[in-house]
């Protein structure tokens, strides 16, 4: 491999930098040794069936959390610790071993961008060989180092180190463990592509790579079929928006001739402002957004995705692939401002997310489904965050969720776990990720519980925890950018942009209302009130292991304390929005186009007074929650009542799976069924030109063999026939 | 005589052409290839009084294929008697589609 930088003279390429190819390679190479590993069988039933050992912990429960019905095949044997895989200690010490060093290396690059910050003007892009040199097109296998890949790095490698070593607690009676580890370190791999290439094309290899994984992790427990079915819903969703991406590159080659983010970046700017092929490529670089990060109309398979692993879900499926749009529309700043009409449509769709989720998560009752919508509703922040041009607070935004909601689903894991344990000692066949069976649980886990309520302030946005800062910064820049930016001045269908804005920042307020009730009833049932477990379960509740409480403790500080590194200018002085000044090289040239040469500014009674609404109304959603909601009330999943009306529409997802079954799946299977199946495949091509082509070779053949009659003399007469018309030929020739 | 001996040559290789149209005993038919390849050596004879001694040349060879033909020809029939206890066409037809 050829590591020699080609930008010799960037200030970086004298330093360690020059080796960031390492960084996704060692987790390669763990996938590699993992994987190898894998393939020794377990002495027992081995990968293919999970639930021989006593396993699937969160993996039986496919149901919206009706009625609790367990799973036959729970596996109660003895044997438990025998299905322990042989190599477990050795994958324990490469899988999360290759993370830290990734990891390290990370903070090493960090700390010279830092030291050389002034001077880290352009990105260094680190190029390995030439990747794809076809006619016009020539893409490079290269790495872009800037401050907002390293940004995301750090929140890959950090994150994910925290969640690997959780798994080595979570996962360790698994049988398919080693296979486990090379799954989710294949992941990182990918995700480091996705956020370290240099160009559209090598990002996309990073995304179909992490979507390959996501599928394969969801599908973990693969002999359960409806987490199979999960697995190829997540895939074939994903599908759509990978389609979307496709067509934006290709129409970014055929205008721009490049692939580059510099170049398509360089060339966005000598386009005409919401003209019509940047805002296509726009919103077609969108519709994979939602794909990729679970934003109406694709976010169907998000929720369905907590069939994996929950420690899958939390790095997966909360902190950082289904956060790959959100960096997508961050990576492509000066595209999307010079696409107003499109940056509208990011953020209307991601407001109306935001809502819609916060209104599903109201009414779940699997603690895992309430965080799977509650992820749902802050990637639509997000969204509405980099759909004004605010990149900087959506990403920002990305970061704090990616410590709340990596803490927030490690700490469902660990009360699945405990209540998985509790319900297995005694035999138990409830589910362990009704909320309505624990209950309470604040007695037997308050490492847990406290941490859940630091990432649920946070989450909620009450100040000083770091959701607060972030969420209240997106909504500022949303409130702030009604007047005088370019989306204030353009259209959408027709609306005037500023009350586009108003209404995306009423449905913010709204979202954060919907939030933080969720939140709060979600930890009312779970910690507070009385136990619902069961007598003889409670005995057995308690705290998950240091290897596992450990990685939730930091998460808890990193919650608590990750808002600081982007306060407001408003009351922070000179610690204010450094997030913000150390994106601002890579973010200015977009948000300087949505916002115009001086930048808005907002008077410091309006500033104070949206952070007043901000607080007032995270802390009007805790109260009623806390007000209404009687977990005291509450009955165990199988003595609980079906709901009516709106609870019930709200238990089923609005029927939203129900509506794509009748209006999408059904007439496509249909369509397959009866035309293409039937019609063309059978009618047309095996009927009428495989088996028709067949029937005409078998009718000249058999004309031919009738030729062959076997007498002598019937040659002889065709013999003679054909010398006369030949020497016919030639003498009247 | 040029255009006597051609007469007497196509009709000689008529005879032939007929008797192995219309002959159904494998010898006959044998022997009526033969008049046909006779037939044309007459032709070359008479020819090659016009346009040199080629003609001559060819008839040498000519007989010297019909002799191996013959041979090779006749142990077939031989062979095919020995087997069916017929040298009857109509009775040699396994060949066939």
């Amino acid at each position: 491999m050829q590591t020699e930088p080609l930008a010799t003279g960037h200030p970086l390429a004298d330093t360690i930098a020059r080796f960031a190819w390492l960084i996704p390679v060692f987790p390669l190479v763990g996938f590699v040794l993992n994987g190898l590993l894998s393939l020794r069988a377990a002495g027992h039933p081995g990968p293919a069936d999970p639930s021989a050992g006593g396993h699937g912990h969160d993996g039986h429960h496919r149901g919206t959390g009706g009625t609790g019905d367990g799973h036959a095949d729970h596996g109660h044997d003895d044997g438990h610790h025998a299905a322990r895989h042989p190599a477990a200690a050795l994958v324990s010490l490469i899988g999360p071993g290759v993370l830290a060093l990734s990891f390290a290396m990370t903070l090493a690059i960090l700390y010279q961008v830092w030291v050389v910050d002034n001077a880290l003007r352009e990105p260094y892009v680190l190029t390995l060989f030439s990747w794809m040199p076809a006619g016009k097109l020539s893409v490079d296998a290269a790495f872009q180092i800037d401050q907002l890949s390293l940004v995301m790095m750090s929140i890959v490698t950090g994150i994910g180190t925290l969640i690997h070593i959780f798994s080595v607690g979570y996962m360790q009676d698994d049988p398919g463990y080693p296979r486990y580890f090379a799954y989710l370190n294949l992941f990182i791999f990918f995700m480091l592509l996705l956020v370290m290439g240099s160009s559209y094309p090598l990002m996309f290899v990073g995304w179909e790579g992490v979507g390959l994984c996501s599928y394969l992790l969801i599908g973990f427990w693969f002999s359960d079929k409806a987490n199979a079915d999960a697995g190829k819903k997540a895939f074939i969703v994903n599908r759509i928006g990978d389609f979307g991406f496709l067509v934006a590159m290709f129409l970014m080659f055929a205008n721009f001739g490049t692939l580059t983010f510099a170049g398509v970046g360089e060339a966005a700017m000598g386009a005409q402002l919401g003209g019509a092929l940047v805002t296509a490529i726009c919103l077609f670089l969108f519709l994979g957004a939602t794909g990729k990060s679970a934003q109406i109309p694709l976010f169907v398979w998000l929720p369905d995705a907590m069939a994996g692993p929950t420690p899958v879900s939390a790095l997966i499926h909360a902190a950082t692939m289904v956060t790959a749009g959100v960096y997508l529309i961050a990576r492509s700043a000066v595209l999307f401002s010079m696409a107003p009409v499109a940056q509208l449509t990011v953020a209307v769709v991601g407001a109306l997310t935001a809502v819609f989720a916060a209104t599903i998560g109201l009414k779940q009752w699997d603690i895992k489904k309430v965080l799977a919508y509650s992820t749902v509703s802050q990637l639509g922040y997000m969204f509405v965050g980099v759909g004004v041009g605010a990149y900087s607070a959506g990403v920002f935004h990305l970061m704090t969720h990616a410590f709340f909601k990596a803490l927030l689903f490690l700490g469902s894991g660990s009360v699945i776990y405990a209540m998985h344990k509790a319900y297995h000692a005694t035999h138990s066949h409830e589910d362990a990720q009704d909320m309505r069976n624990m209950g309470g649980l604040r007695k037997h886990m308050p490492v847990t519980f406290v941490l859940m309520w630091i990432a649920t302030l946070s989450i909620a946005g009450i100040p000083p925890f770091s959701g607060f800062f972030s969420k209240d910064e997106i909504l500022a820049s949303v409130f702030a950018r009604t007047h005088g930016s370019t989306l204030a001045e353009a259209h959408w269908l027709g609306i005037p942009g500023s009350v586009v804005l108003y209404g995306v920042y009423v449905l913010g307020l709204a979202a954060a209302l919907m939030t933080a009730i969720y939140m709060t009833r979600m930890m009312l049932y779970t910690f507070h009130g009385p136990n619902r477990t069961g007598e003889k379960e409670a005995a057995h509740l308690k705290e998950a292991p240091w290897i596992m409480t450990g990685p939730l403790v930091v998460l808890g500080v990193l919650s608590a304390v990750g808002g600081f590194v982007n306060m407001p200018a408003l009351y922070a002085g000179e610690y204010s929005e450094q997030l913000h000044a150390w994106l601002e090289p890579v973010l200015a040239e977009g948000t300087g186009i949505t916002l115009g040469e001086e930048g808005l500014h907002l008077s410091h009674a309006t500033e104070w007074t949206l952070i007043a609404i901000a607080i007032a109304i995270a802390a009007i959603g805790i109260a009623i929650a806390w007000t209404r909601l009687k977990p005291e009330a509450l009955v165990a999943a199988k003595d609980a009542k079906a709901e009516e009306g709106i609870e019930k529409t709200l238990l089923h997802k609005w029927y939203v799976d129900e509506a794509y079954d009748k209006t999408v799946v059904k007439p496509t299977l249909g369509i397959s069924r009866t035309l293409l199946w039937k019609g063309i495949d059978t009618g047309i091509i095996d009927g009428l030109l495989v088996n028709g082509s067949a029937l005409v070779v078998r009718a000249v053949g058999w004309a031919g063999s009738q030729l062959q009659s076997g007498r002598v003399g019937t040659y002889a007469w065709v013999l003679l026939i054909g010398v006369l018309s030949v020497l016919s030929a030639f003498s009247f020739r | 005589m040029l255009a006597e001996s051609l007469a007497l040559s196509a009709l000689l290789f008529t005879i032939g052409v007929v008797g192995v149209l219309t002959r159904r005993n494998a010898i006959i038919l044998f022997m009526c290839v033969e008049l046909m390849l006779n037939a044309v050596n007459l032709s070359f004879v008479a020819l090659s009084k016009v346009h040199g001694v080629g003609g001559q040349v060819f008839v040498i060879f000519v007989m010297t294929v019909a002799a191996a033909e013959a041979a090779v020809g006749l142990a077939i029939i031989i062979a095919i008697f020995r087997h069916r206890q017929s040298v009857n066409l109509e009775d040699i037809n396994l060949l066939k589609g």
